[in-house]
């Protein structure tokens, strides 16, 4: 379970950053970039608290 | 002295669980340090910092070496002055400042330090309330306003502050954890916001990079107001920008969990990361705002909505955990108050300077200010650690005497703060010369200190020995036995030598032993010495110079005695603490 919700975590940091290498290249368009980094912040956000508080706790 | 008590007290309690030294166990490996530091350092003030160069007309190079120096010389701060004393004391900067200081300078210390982190978290609440702002279409403030510039703004930041406020009261551990969890996306939105704005300059490659960033970034033209900033104003500000962290050695409180004084250098993950690529981003989304300062509208130009989240959760989960410890040092002053109040009360003057957007726009100007403000203690700290044991003097004074206030820091860092403002320099350099200035101070301060110290407690320590009263009394009485010895033979003339040389150097040598036997029941270690010598010379000049030898008899016991009484370590303990 925790594989899966670091991976998902992975998934929002990438949707985070990678959209705006896209942006640069000209691949899309600013406003989809700004849409996929606010799906990235929400996969991250509702991800990594349960794994990072975990290990902390650990 | 009941009221110094309770003070005392009052102050220990809140450090209760720093005071012993961290054990073994407790340490930390580089990891920790490397996320600590990194987390830390990417911060809502970020937003504003970057923007701040550009509108102060720095050139690209300079922006770029001068960073990249400045951050270097806050690592090797951090490594070289900061971590060795951490990690050989292991204790926070509070309980090593007491143990030379007193609680009475760090009392003063707590207070000027919970005033500054209202102004800190202040400017952070100023900070998310531009992106709380953008939906309702408000008035963002511009660089020149020192004052609120719309009602909008006024309320924006006081909801803004009553949020951080009632969450600080609640408790600031749930959310410094959420702001743990939020740094390494922070970062990210950071970088990201950075690239995706670079079309916007002109900057279709890697190799149109370094053009748009000198023709319409970093131009070397400051905005209108704005002085211009040079090479050395962006080292000194970043080396300076978490001045009370490292030479001000408030960060001991980390690094004495380090297994080793090389952690030091794991800062570098919090300065290259937050203090240089998040200040490039931020310059360059202000740049990419057509010079728009305000965070939260370059940060949804670079990022959209994730942009202005950003913006709130950088500026909110940083402000909070700083209300919350300025409410803690305040508490100190305020010891009827429960830490509710106390909290409410540090939350209100953080909100209400929150609504000058001076705070914000003059923010390069207040963190250098900050940390000039906070810095001698850490000079202070460092001079007693190194300099005081090489210069025979003893370290942690007032621990040692039980000092509720030593005061060679207190005037340390008093002088620096009036001769730092006095320095015809900019407020950015202030801090060098401040840190010798306190050094210097100290150690002369604690010279005079130690001494007046030892003169003051030597008679109680020392009364003077029965002994050594009886002595010098004899010595004095023996004296005038020998000068009349001397008159008698001067009278029938048994000399070698010529009668007034004989008088002149008789009548001088007696009179001279006379008076240094005064000065022995004074306890002057110098007559001690002196005695020491002249009485065997004194001896020979008789035994050389009189055909009637018996007379030197007395002289020679009473030299024997005098010699053997006055070189014991009982007698030269006493003359040498009356010195």
């Amino acid at each position: 379970m925790l594989t899966i919700l670091k991976i998902f975590s992975l998934i929002g940091l990438l949707l985070t950053i990678v959209p705006a290498f896209l942006v640069f290249s000209g691949t899309i368009i600013i406003e989809s970039h700004y849409t996929l980094m606010l799906i990235g912040t929400v996969v991250w956000f509702l991800s990594a608290p349960f794994w990072m508080l975990r290990k902390k706790a650990n | 002295m009941a009221e110094g008590k309770t003070l005392t007290e009052r102050l220990d309690a809140l450090y209760e669980f720093d005071r012993a030294p961290v054990t073994e166990s407790k340490l930390h490996g580089p990891a920790k340090f490397m996320g600590l530091y990194a987390g830390e350092h990417v911060a809502g003030t970020e937003f504003i910092i970057g923007p701040l160069f550009v509108t102060h007309g720095v050139t690209a190079t300079d922006m770029f070496l001068g960073l990249f120096l400045g951050n270097l010389l806050a690592v090797l701060s951090w490594a070289f002055v900061c971590a060795p004393i951490a990690v050989n004391t292991r204790l926070n900067m509070y309980w090593q400042a007491r143990k030379i200081a007193g609680p009475g300078v760090t009392f003063v210390y707590n207070i000027v330090n919970a005033l500054m982190f209202c102004f800190l978290a202040g400017s952070m609440i100023s900070v998310a309330a531009t992106a709380i702002g953008l939906p309702f279409g408000m008035q963002m403030p511009t660089l020149q306003d020192m004052y609120p510039n719309s009602v909008q703004w006024v309320v924006v930041v006081f909801l803004v502050g009553s949020v951080v406020t009632v969450l600080a009261i609640l408790g600031f551990e749930k959310i410094s954890e959420f702001g743990q969890i939020a740094a390494p996306w922070m970062f990210l939105v950071f970088v990201a916001a950075a690239i995706a704005v670079l079309p916007m300059l002109g900057v279709h490659s890697l190799g149109d990079f370094w053009t748009a960033a000198n023709e319409k970034i970093w131009t070397g033209v400051p905005i209108s107001g704005q002085s211009k900033f040079t090479i050395w104003h962006v080292m000194f500000f970043a080396w300076f920008a978490n001045l009370a962290m490292h030479l001000g050695m408030a960060d001991m409180s980390i690094l004495r969990y380090a297994k080793k004084w090389q952690y030091g250098f794991f800062s570098a993950f919090g300065m290259y990361l937050g203090h240089y690529i998040a200040w490039l981003a931020s310059g360059i989304l202000c740049a990419a705002a057509l010079g728009n300062i305000a965070p939260g509208p370059i940060a949804y130009l670079g990022a959209g909505v994730a942009g202005a989240i950003c913006v709130v959760i950088a500026g909110w989960t940083t402000s909070n955990p700083t209300i919350y410890r300025a409410g803690l040092a305040l508490q100190t002053v305020t010891p009827d108050w429960s830490r509710w109040k106390v909290t409410l009360a540090v939350g209100v003057i953080t909100t209400i300077a929150a609504m000058f957007p001076a705070l914000m726009m003059k923010l390069l100007d207040f963190v250098a200010l900050y940390g000039l403000l906070l810095m001698p203690m850490g000079a202070v700290i460092f001079a007693d650690f190194w300099l005081l044991p090489r210069l025979g003097l003893q370290r942690n004074f007032a621990e040692a005497k039980r000092l509720l206030f030593s005061w060679p820091a207190g005037l340390a860092w008093l002088v620096t703060l009036a001769l730092a403002f006095d320095i015809p320099l900019q407020i950015y350099f202030k801090s060098l010369p401040g840190w010798f200035i306190a050094v210097i101070v100290f150690i002369i301060a604690t010279y005079v200190e130690q001494n007046i110290w030892q003169k003051q407690q030597a008679p109680k320590l020392k009364k003077r020995p029965k002994s050594v009263e009886i002595i010098a009394w004899s010595f004095i009485a023996l004296s005038i036995i020998r000068l009349t010895a001397f008159l008698v033979i001067f009278v029938y003339n048994h000399t070698y030598l010529s009668r007034s040389l004989y008088f002149i150097i008789g009548i001088t040598v007696l009179l001279f032993q006379i008076i240094l036997g005064v000065l022995l029941l004074l306890g002057q270690n110098w007559s001690r010495i002196v005695l020491l010598w002249l009485m065997p010379i004194s001896l020979a000049f008789v035994l050389f110079t009189s055909n009637i030898k018996i007379i030197a008899i007395p002289d020679i016991i009473w030299t024997i005695i005098f010699a053997d009484y006055f070189t014991r370590s009982a007698a030269v303990t006493y003359f040498k603490s009356r010195n």
